[in-house]
């Protein structure tokens, strides 16, 4: 299979007033077409801000430098802006983290996935909402012709969520990065999201990047995983063997985490200290 | 002992304009909601998206007045849409909200959103104090002291829900209803604030009402559990009799559909993937 979105070395800095912050800090990774490459690790490990750094999407703030950022062996670091345009929304797809303030509140459900089909795909008024419609069936949103006049403050935190991801999928990306995307679904509609993405990156060969911290979810979907820490990879395995013998420190006490190995009325913390002295 | 917080057959509808041609369409949220909850306990809400948590998250903390039913705080009946709501009730009673991010000010520092709430209610505590306080409270959420003058949407998703967490507790609450509070953390960081959640209820005989999807942490956390199905309780019970046997299908639905973190399982579907 051919390699989709080839990363070597990325590092993302942030200008703060104390001084400059490296988020991300030499990332290495690849993903091929029809391949779920799955980004577990702590909360401000740099996993968002690595694949916002890709799709383009970072502040003025940040300083990002790679020694290779390819997408279908196109230099992503090099592109204008008109160029990214075409390219971010279209091949190239993200379901952003926090779904209530990625939507526009402005703007309708139905506009804001109409927008993305006009964009890109140019389809006419008719087939836009036909579509529209036949994304929000998909993703689950009951009654969706009904639902294409309501604005984002009047679905719930699940259903901006889904309608994030019906807005992400439109245009049948070749990648997509889902960034938590099922953190506000209970565990059935969370099951039909994810049979969803499975089927299209198995019918179109889409790549699919997935971060998350559910492990319930990695052992569902992923094919590889890559454990981040502190900015930096620490680990990457197929995942079978993560699961199976964990190498890294830190992955072992990831697993050993699970609420379900909890004993006793206290959970396990991850302790820095236990390998801190690791990473040195 | 009379129960801290009691709903009584709570109820509440949307409207949706249908414009020119079609009729107003009305969502029934909440259909007719009822419970009680004891000092010092806490009560898990889990269900479908959308069948109504976070409406009934908002009549409970009093950002929002029911279309029927009663609410009933340690013991007084309150209707913000007749009386208001006095700071003294507006204190004792926090949510930290689904949105972390939308209910964050994004031209107020981290530092000063903890710091506010003692500028309110405590007028005499000196600032190196009220500095000191918040400080303590970042770092109990596993932030540090680098983070005290930056601006929210400087955070990862993880982290603003944790300062959410930080906010909400600045005030020592009597009730927290919490919406989704550890959704976005990864296991370690949701375990340091689920055992600071426990801490502080052991300490201070805080009541929580936790709304969550993730059925583990709802295991460990909660005392009680309730069970929504399309705007209704279709299921309350304590902890221990809703999980070993529950009565609702949807119930048992959820319980099957929660995808497991085992080598069983990732063996299963590879082997199901290969045969494809
Ligand atoms: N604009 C910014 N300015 C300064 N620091 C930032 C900025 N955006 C993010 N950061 C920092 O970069 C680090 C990585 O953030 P990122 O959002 O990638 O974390 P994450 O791994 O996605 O975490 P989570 O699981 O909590 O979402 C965090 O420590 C965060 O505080
Ligand atoms: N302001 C509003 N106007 C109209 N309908 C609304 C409004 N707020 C919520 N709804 C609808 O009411 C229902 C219940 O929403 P609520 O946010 O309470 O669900 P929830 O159980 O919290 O779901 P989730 O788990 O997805 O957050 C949903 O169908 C939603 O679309
Ligand atoms: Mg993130
Ligand atoms: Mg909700």
């Amino acid at each position: 299979m051919s390699i989709l979105l080839e990363i070597e070395n990325l590092s993302v800095e942030f200008e703060t007033a104390s001084g400059p912050f490296r988020a991300v800090d030499g990332v290495s990774m690849k993903v091929h077409e029809g391949e779920v490459l799955a980004i577990v690790g702590e909360s401000g490990s740099g996993k968002s801000v690595s694949m916002l750094a890709v799709m383009g999407l970072l502040p003025w703030t940040a300083k990002v430098r790679a020694d290779k950022m390819l997408f279908q062996g196109r230099d992503l670091l090099g592109l204008d802006a008109s160029a990214r345009r075409k390219l971010v929304g279209k091949d190239m797809a993200m379901i952003f983290q926090e779904p209530m303030a990625s939507l526009n509140p402005c703007f309708t459900v139905g506009f804001q996935i109409e927008e993305v089909l006009r964009v890109h795909l140019g389809l006419d008024r008719k087939a836009r909402r036909a579509r529209a419609i036949e994304l929000l069936d998909a993703v689950g949103i009951p009654d969706p012709a009904s639902r294409l006049s309501a604005y984002p403050h009047q679905m719930s935190g699940g259903q901006c969520q889904r309608v994030m991801i019906a807005v992400a999928i439109a245009c049948n990306p070749k990648l997509l990065i889902a960034d938590e995307p099922t953190t506000a679904l209970d565990v059935t509609i969370q099951k039909q999201i994810l049979d969803l993405l499975m089927r299209l990156q198995a019918e179109h060969g889409m790549g699919l990047i997935m971060i998350t911290h559910n492990m319930g979810v990695v052992a569902e979907t992923a094919d590889r995983v890559v454990v981040q820490y502190k900015g930096k990879k620490m680990e990457e395995a197929d995942v079978l063997s993560l699961f199976e013998n964990p190498q890294h420190p830190y992955t072992k006490a990831l697993l050993a985490a699970l609420p379900e190995n909890a004993t006793g009325d206290r959970l396990p913390t991850v302790s820095a200290a236990a390998f801190e002295e690791v990473l040195q | 002992m009379s129960p801290v917080l009691e709903i009584r057959d709570i109820k509440r509808d949307y409207r949706l304009p249908g414009g020119l041609f079609r009729q107003d369409k009305v969502i029934h949220a909440v259909k007719g909601v009822s419970f009680a909850l004891e000092k010092g306990k806490t009560l898990a809400i889990v269900g479908e998206s959308g069948c109504g948590k976070s409406t009934l998250a908002r009549i409970l903390t009093m950002i929002d007045a029911p279309t029927a039913g009663e609410l009933f705080i340690e013991g007084k009946r309150v209707d913000i849409a007749k009386d208001g709501l006095s700071p003294e009730m507006r204190r004792k009673v926090q949510i930290v909200f689904q949105n972390p991010y939308g209910s964050l000010n994004p031209r107020q520092k981290v530092g000063e959103v903890l710091m506010e709430p003692l500028v309110i209610n405590q007028t005499d505590m000196p600032a190196s104090e009220r500095r000191e306080r918040a400080q303590g409270m970042l770092k109990k959420v596993g932030l540090g002291p680098e983070h005290f003058n930056r601006y929210p949407h400087m955070f990862s998703g993880g982290q603003r829900q944790r300062i959410a967490i930080a906010r909400a507790l600045m005030l020592n609450p009597s009730l927290l209803v919490l919406d989704e509070p550890v959704s976005a953390l990864d296991l370690s960081v949701q375990a340091q604030v689920l055992n600071l959640l426990a801490d502080l209820q052991d300490e201070f005989g805080l009541t929580y009402v936790f709304i969550s999807h993730d059925l583990s942490v709802v295991r460990y956390i909660a005392d009680e559990v309730m069970v929504m199905y399309f705007g209704e309780a279709v299921e309350h019970g304590t902890r221990d009799a809703v999980f070993s046997n529950p009565q609702h299908s949807y119930t048992k639905t959820l319980f099957a559909a929660t995808p497991r973190a085992s080598v069983e399982n990732i063996k299963a579907r590879l082997a199901r993937k290969a045969a494809a």
